[in-house]
C-alpha cells in the first residue's frame, strides 16, 4: 500500500515537473522568437544608418580635401587628383528631368486611358504588360539602348532636333553640336521608358481609388470623359499622384546601368542636350573599379554620397505624401 | 460664345484627349514590343548548346556563359539565403507583434527607403564595409550586396501577406492555448505561405539583373570559380563587360546572355503573379 502510495505521488509529481518544463521550454521559445523579429527589424534600422555612416567615412577624405568647392567645381582630372561634382550632379539632374517631362504626361494618359476608356476585360492585359516594362532589368535598356536606340537617334531625331530646334533662337543651345548618338537626351529618353510603369501604375491606383459617386456625379451634369479625369479625378488623386511621380524620380535619379551605356561619361557642363556628360551613378560604374589612390576612390564615395542625399529627401518626401493618401482610402 | 460653340469645344477637347491616351497607351505598349522584339531577334541567335557548357572566351575565341551562370545562380542563392530570413522575421515584427509601434511605424518608412534606394550606393556600402577591410573582391561580398536589396522587398511583402491573415485564425489559435510564436509559425506564416513564396521570387526577379552592386564586390572572373572569396562572375557584370568591347563574338555574347536574363526575370514574375491568383482565392 505504501508503496503504490509513493509510486502513485512520484508520477504525479513527475507529470508536474514535466509539464512546468514543457510550458518553460515554450515560453522561452516565445520570448526568443519575439526578440528574434524584433531585432530583424531593427538590423533594417541598421542597415540604412550603416549605408550612411560608411558614406560618409569613406567621403571624408575628398570632402576634407576640397571642401564645399567639391559640389561647385567642374573640374574632374584623375592624374592632378583635382575633383568636383558639378557635372555629374548637372548630368543627373537633367536626364532624370527629361525623363520626368516625357513620362509624367504619358503615364498619366496611360492610367486616364486604363480608368476611363478601357473596356473591362482588357484593362488586365494591358496593365500587365505596362508593369512588365518596369520588370525588365536595366543592364536590358542599357545595351538595347545603345546597340539599338542610339544609333536610331543618331540618324533620325537628333538631325531632325539639329536642323529645326537647332536653328530657333532662344533653344537653339540646347540642340547645338553634332548628333552623337549616345548623350543627355539618349539617357533621358531611356530613363523616360523605366520610369514610365511607375507613375502609370501608381495613377491608376489612386484614379481607381477616387469614390465613384463623385464620378457618377460629374458625369450626371454632363460632364464629358475626359473633364471628369481633368476636373474630378485627377484633383481628387493630386496627393498620390505627386507621390508617384516623386516615387518615379527617385528610380531616375538613382539608375546606373541603363544610363552608363548611353552617357558618354563625359565629365562636362554643357548646355547642349546632345552633348555627351556623365551622371553620378555612371561615374561610379565606369570608374571605380579603375581609381587609383585614396582620393579618387573617396571622390567617388563622396558622389554617392550626395546622391543617397538627393534620393533619400526625393523619396522620403514621396513616401509621406503617399502615406497621407493612404490615410484618406484607408 | 454661344452654347453650341461651347459645346462644340468641348466635344473636341474630349476627343482630342481619348487620341492622346490611345497615343499614350501605344507609345508604352510599343516600347515593350520593341525592346522584346530586339531582344529576341539579336539574342536567340546565339542561343546554343555552348552557351551553356561552355566558359566565357577570350576576345576572338568561341565560348559559353557557363560561368557567369553558375555564378549569378550561387550569388542569388546567398542573397536569398541570407536577406529572406532577416527579411520574413522583420515582416513578422511588424504585422505581428508591434504592429502599431512607433519603432514600427519608423522602420516601415526607412524599409520603403530602402526598397527604392539606388542599387549603385549599395554596392558602395558593401565596398566600405566588406571588400575594403579584407582587402580583395569576391562572391561572398557580392552575395550580401545583393541580400541588402533581397531584405527591404521580403519585408514588405511578408507584411502586407501577414495582415491579410483574418483575426480570426490568430483568435481560435489563442483560445486552445497556443503560445504566440507557434501561433504564427504554424497558422500565420501557414495561411500567407503563398504570398511569402510570391515575395521572395519578387526579390529574386529583381536581384537577377542587378549589376550595380556587384561591379565592385562580387567584380568578374574569367575563370570557372565557386570559391566565395575570390572575384565571382555573374551574367549582368558579364554582359556589361562584353556590350561595352569592341569585339563582335562578345558582343553576341551579351546579347544572349541579357535574352537568359530577361526571359528568367519574366518567368518568376509569371510565375509570382500566378501564385497570388491562386492564393487569392479561399
Amino acid at each position: 500500500m505504501v508503496d503504490m502510495a509513493l509510486h502513485e505521488e512520484m508520477v504525479v509529481s513527475f507529470a508536474v515537473v514535466s509539464r512546468a518544463r514543457a510550458l518553460d521550454r515554450l515560453r522561452f521559445g516565445d520570448v526568443l522568437f519575439r526578440h528574434l523579429t524584433r531585432l530583424a527589424a531593427i538590423a533594417v534600422l541598421i542597415l540604412l544608418s550603416g549605408v550612411i555612416v560608411s558614406l560618409i567615412s569613406g567621403s571624408l577624405p575628398a570632402l576634407r580635401q576640397f571642401g564645399f568647392g567639391f559640389l561647385t567645381s567642374e573640374r574632374w582630372n584623375p592624374v592632378t587628383e583635382n575633383f568636383g561634382a558639378l557635372a555629374p550632379i548637372y548630368g543627373t539632374l537633367v536626364t532624370s528631368l527629361i525623363a520626368m517631362l516625357i513620362a509624367v504626361p504619358v503615364g498619366l494618359m496611360i492610367a486616364f486611358f486604363l480608368t476611363e476608356l478601357c473596356p473591362q476585360w482588357l484593362r488586365r492585359p494591358v496593365g500587365i504588360a505596362i508593369e512588365l516594362l518596369a520588370g525588365i532589368p536595366s543592364i536590358i535598356y542599357g545595351i538595347w539602348g545603345l546597340f539599338i536606340f542610339a544609333p536610331f537617334l543618331q540618324e533620325t531625331l537628333q538631325p531632325f532636333l539639329i536642323n529645326t530646334l537647332g536653328h530657333t533662337p532662344a533653344i537653339a543651345p540646347l540642340f547645338a553640336g553634332p548628333p552623337y548618338g549616345i548623350g543627355m537626351l539618349t539617357a533621358g529618353l531611356i530613363l523616360a521608358i523605366m520610369v514610365l510603369p511607375f507613375v502609370t501604375s501608381i495613377s491608376r491606383d489612386v484614379f481607381e481609388a477616387v469614390p465613384p459617386v463623385l464620378k457618377e456625379a460629374a458625369y450626371g451634369v454632363g460632364c464629358t470623359r475626359w473633364e471628369v479625369a481633368r476636373y474630378v479625378v485627377l484633383p481628387y488623386a493630386r496627393v498620390g499622384v505627386i507621390g508617384g511621380i516623386m516615387l518615379g524620380l527617385g528610380r531616375a535619379l538613382g539608375e546606373t546601368m541603363a544610363v552608363t551605356f548611353v552617357i558618354g561619361n563625359a565629365h562636362r557642363v554643357s548646355a547642349s542636350l546632345l552633348a555627351p556628360a556623365t551622371t553620378i551613378s555612371a561615374s561610379i560604374a565606369n570608374e571605380f573599379t579603375e581609381a587609383l589612390g585614396d582620393l579618387y576612390t573617396s571622390a567617388l564615395i563622396a558622389l554617392g554620397l550626395i546622391l543617397f542625399v538627393i534620393t533619400f529627401i526625393v523619396l522620403a518626401a514621396a513616401r509621406f505624401m503617399l502615406m497621407r493618401i493612404e490615410r484618406r482610402i484607408g | 460664345m454661344s452654347m453650341s460653340a461651347r459645346y462644340a469645344a468641348r466635344r473636341r477637347n474630349n476627343i482630342i484627349a481619348t487620341v492622346l491616351a490611345l497615343g499614350a497607351t501605344a507609345l508604352g505598349l510599343g516600347w515593350l514590343v520593341l525592346v522584346l522584339g530586339a531582344l529576341l531577334w539579336r539574342g536567340f541567335s546565339g542561343l546554343s548548346i555552348a552557351v551553356f557548357t561552355q566558359m566565357t572566351p577570350p576576345p576572338g575565341a568561341s565560348g559559353g556563359l557557363l560561368n557567369p551562370i553558375v555564378g549569378s545562380l550561387i550569388l542569388t542563392g546567398l542573397a536569398v539565403a541570407i536577406g529572406t530570413p532577416i527579411g520574413i522575421l522583420a515582416g513578422t515584427y511588424l504585422a505581428e507583434y508591434g504592429r502599431y509601434s512607433r519603432l514600427s511605424t519608423v522602420v516601415r518608412f526607412i524599409n520603403d527607403i530602402l526598397l527604392s534606394a539606388p542599387s549603385i550606393v549599395v554596392g558602395l556600402f558593401i565596398y566600405e564595409v566588406m571588400v575594403a577591410p579584407m582587402g580583395n573582391f569576391s562572391g561572398l561580398a557580392g552575395g550580401v550586396a545583393l541580400a541588402v536589396i533581397v531584405i527591404p522587398v521580403v519585408v514588405r511583402t511578408t507584411e502586407d501577406m501577414l495582415t491579410l491573415v483574418p483575426n480570426a485564425l490568430r483568435e481560435a489559435a489563442t483560445s486552445i492555448g497556443l503560445p504566440r510564436s507557434m501561433q504564427i509559425i504554424r497558422i500565420c506564416y501557414r495561411a500567407a505561405s503563398a504570398g511569402m513564396v510570391t515575395g521572395v521570387l519578387l526579390a529574386v526577379a529583381r536581384i537577377s539583373g542587378e549589376t550595380a552592386p556587384l561591379l565592385f564586390t562580387a567584380l568578374n572572373n574569367q575563370f570557372w570559380s565557386t570559391n566565395l572569396n575570390a572575384p565571382m562572375a555573374s551574367l549582368p557584370v558579364v554582359i556589361f563587360q562584353f556590350a561595352l568591347s569592341p569585339y563582335k563574338d562578345w558582343q553576341s555574347l551579351a546579347w544572349t546572355g541579357a535574352l537568359i536574363i530577361t526571359l528568367a526575370v519574366l518567368a518568376l514574375s509569371i510565375t509570382a503573379r500566378s501564385l497570388v491568383a491562386t492564393g487569392k482565392q479561399p
